[in-house]
């Protein structure tokens, strides 16, 4: 390798690595030293924990976190369950097939504050459509959206309708892979359909899985925009998620070293779902 | 036996039947709130809740949306902001994504590990500091600035490395024999046989951008640069007094231009976002 070719590698990298450093790794140093140094909206007062005291002491930071986790914990495993579902549904032969797909998958495509504001109108007390509904059959509805213990499960039940047709075409692809001869074998053996799921489909989908399950969980931390529409967080941080919280403090509040601080605490989740993804999957996944 | 076997058959087309009308239920269910969307937005406010054979027609849904709130500029924002990110990131993608594959030059290794940091990482994550950088940069409420963050794509470059190494060596060395620079082999040796990748990569990256809210939020402040996402969070404010029917219409006019490509290039959109993800 010549001293020419080293060099033109790097000019040819130039370009992205610069961005990627104005906006990547220089703002996550920033963003460390801040909440290390600031106070409020001011840079470098001196090093100080001040921002991590308060983050401890800060109810609604675990508040939010808790949130977070449960709607981690219950959005993953129900997007996952049901696009493996869809992805079966789909790629059996199923009549109507092509429509299926397009039904699953359409909520995908489409800006989730655009969809968050039809779903609003569902939630909506008094004249909401789900309240209306409930009301043919007599029941009185509920405050889908203002009542403290039903809100964030409103945000879930829209999350879950947005991804599942997202992970379901990774399944998809996936079943299309298998090959048909490995199902006429165990047919032959006189494997029932459930055996041949369990032993044949479930562990062929195992990477896909795996690489929709940190997807899945990447998501829930990152993406907050439904938030804006549906609860502000609200009521009362009923509904608030962690990347909601540090918009809030960082441009409702204006207190930047105190977002930087939850930014800290949101970068080290990140960093477990990476470690995760890269320790102990990556070595279990290579069967092949 | 024969009646155990027919016993059986019966029971697995009862099963089928059951499967296949839950999977209709469940299609039916996810399709629903577009369907509704129509519903409310083709019909006059009284027939929100209001299902009926006989209900009206109407376009003043429509109308009084497209008078409420600048969408031509909003829609203009987005396709500007959309296909600037675009661009860059092709060009940009390119060029590192060969230096990664071809290249064998000292720390290599460390430069890709690095940049796919940025997989985890997303601007999104950093916009208390990326929006201060933008701020010093002057560069608020412009395209560039809800753009520059986006540039340079960890996927996409990751995307373009797999490509570009599946490309026979052996045509870069004819075309270096041919007296090609480097410029021109990835101009016309890796471009034309990675399409399928670049398709993929500019679907994806299309429908991010067109559907991306927090960060354009942040850093946009005016008609001027605001794409339709951030146009139709203050159109959809309770404070703007909108009432439902209207609401609809322009989350459809928002969502049109996108859903409309989609239906005509379904096949493309899904087998670019499984190319995307199962690299």
């Amino acid at each position: 390798m010549t001293r020419n070719q080293q060099l033109y590698a790097w000019l040819l990298l130039l370009p992205a690595l610069a961005l990627l450093t104005a906006f990547t790794y220089m703002p996550t140093v920033a963003t460390i030293w801040h909440s290390f140094t600031g106070s409020g909206m001011q840079d470098n007062v001196g090093f100080n924990l001040d921002n991590y005291r308060d983050l401890i002491d800060d109810d609604v930071f675990w508040q939010v976190l808790r949130n977070n986790l449960i709607y981690a914990a219950v959005t993953v495993p129900v997007s996952i369950v049901l696009a493996l579902v869809m992805a079966l549904w789909v790629n059996s032969k199923i009549r109507g097939k092509g429509a299926l797909r397009l039904a699953y998958f359409t909520p995908t495509i489409l800006p989730m504050i655009s969809v968050a504001n039809i779903w609003l109108f569902f939630y909506t007390p008094e004249i909401g459509l789900f309240n209306t509904i409930l009301g043919w059959f007599g029941h009185k509805g509920y405050n889908w959206l203002g009542d403290p213990n039903l809100s964030l499960y409103s945000l879930m039940l829209m999350a879950i309708w947005k991804e599942a047709g997202f992970f379901m075409i990774f399944y998809l692809a996936a079943l299309q892979g298998i090959s048909p001869d490995l199902y006429q074998a165990a047919e032959l053996e006189g494997a029932g359909r459930w055996t041949r799921f369990r032993r044949i489909t479930l562990p062929l989908l195992m990477p896909t899985t795996l690489f929709v399950l940190i997807n899945a969980f990447l998501n829930a931390f990152k993406l907050v925009d439904h938030l804006f529409i549906l609860t502000k967080g609200g009521p009362n941080n009923a509904s608030n998620l962690l990347l909601y919280y540090i918009y809030e403090n960082a441009f409702s509040f204006f207190d930047t070293a105190y977002a930087s601080a939850l930014t800290v605490a949101l970068l080290l989740i990140l960093v477990v779902i990476a470690l995760i993804q890269f320790g102990v999957i990556e070595r279990r996944v290579h069967y092949r | 036996m024969s009646q155990r076997s027919t016993q059986s058959k019966l029971l697995s087309q009862v099963t089928q039947s059951l499967s296949t009308a839950s999977a209709w239920v469940l299609g039916l269910l996810w399709i629903f709130p577009l369907l509704y969307a129509f519903w409310a937005a083709f019909h006059p406010p009284a027939y929100v809740t209001h299902f009926s054979l006989t209900a009206p027609l109407t376009l003043a849904n429509f109308v009084k949306a497209w008078h409420q709130a600048p969408f031509m500029s909003y829609m203009v924002n987005t396709v500007a902001i959309t296909l600037l990110i675009l661009a860059f990131q092709l060009v940009l993608c390119t060029l590192a994504g060969y230096a990664l594959a071809r290249i064998a030059f000292r720390g290599r290794g460390l430069v890709f590990a690095l940049i796919l940091m940025q997989l985890m990482v997303v601007p999104e994550i950093l916009i208390v500091q990326n929006y201060q950088t933008i701020a010093s940069l002057h560069a608020v409420d412009t395209y560039f600035g809800v753009g520059l963050p986006y540039f340079a794509s960890a996927f996409g470059i990751f995307l373009l490395r797999q490509t570009f190494k599946t490309i026979p060596q052996e045509l870069e060395d004819a075309a270096r024999i041919e007296g090609c620079s480097t410029l021109q082999i990835i101009r016309k040796v890796y471009v034309p046989l990675a399409k399928p990748t670049y398709v993929a990569f500019a679907l994806v990256s299309i429908s991010y951008h067109w559907n991306n809210f927090l960060w354009p939020l942040v850093v946009t402040n005016t008609a001027n640069s605001r794409p339709l996402t951030v146009g139709m969070a203050i159109f959809g404010a309770p404070e703007s007094g909108v009432d439902w029917s209207v609401i609809c219409a322009g989350t459809l006019i928002s969502i049109a231009p996108l859903l409309i490509a989609f239906l005509m290039f379904q096949r493309q959109f899904v087998q670019s976002f499984i190319r995307a993800g199962v690299k």
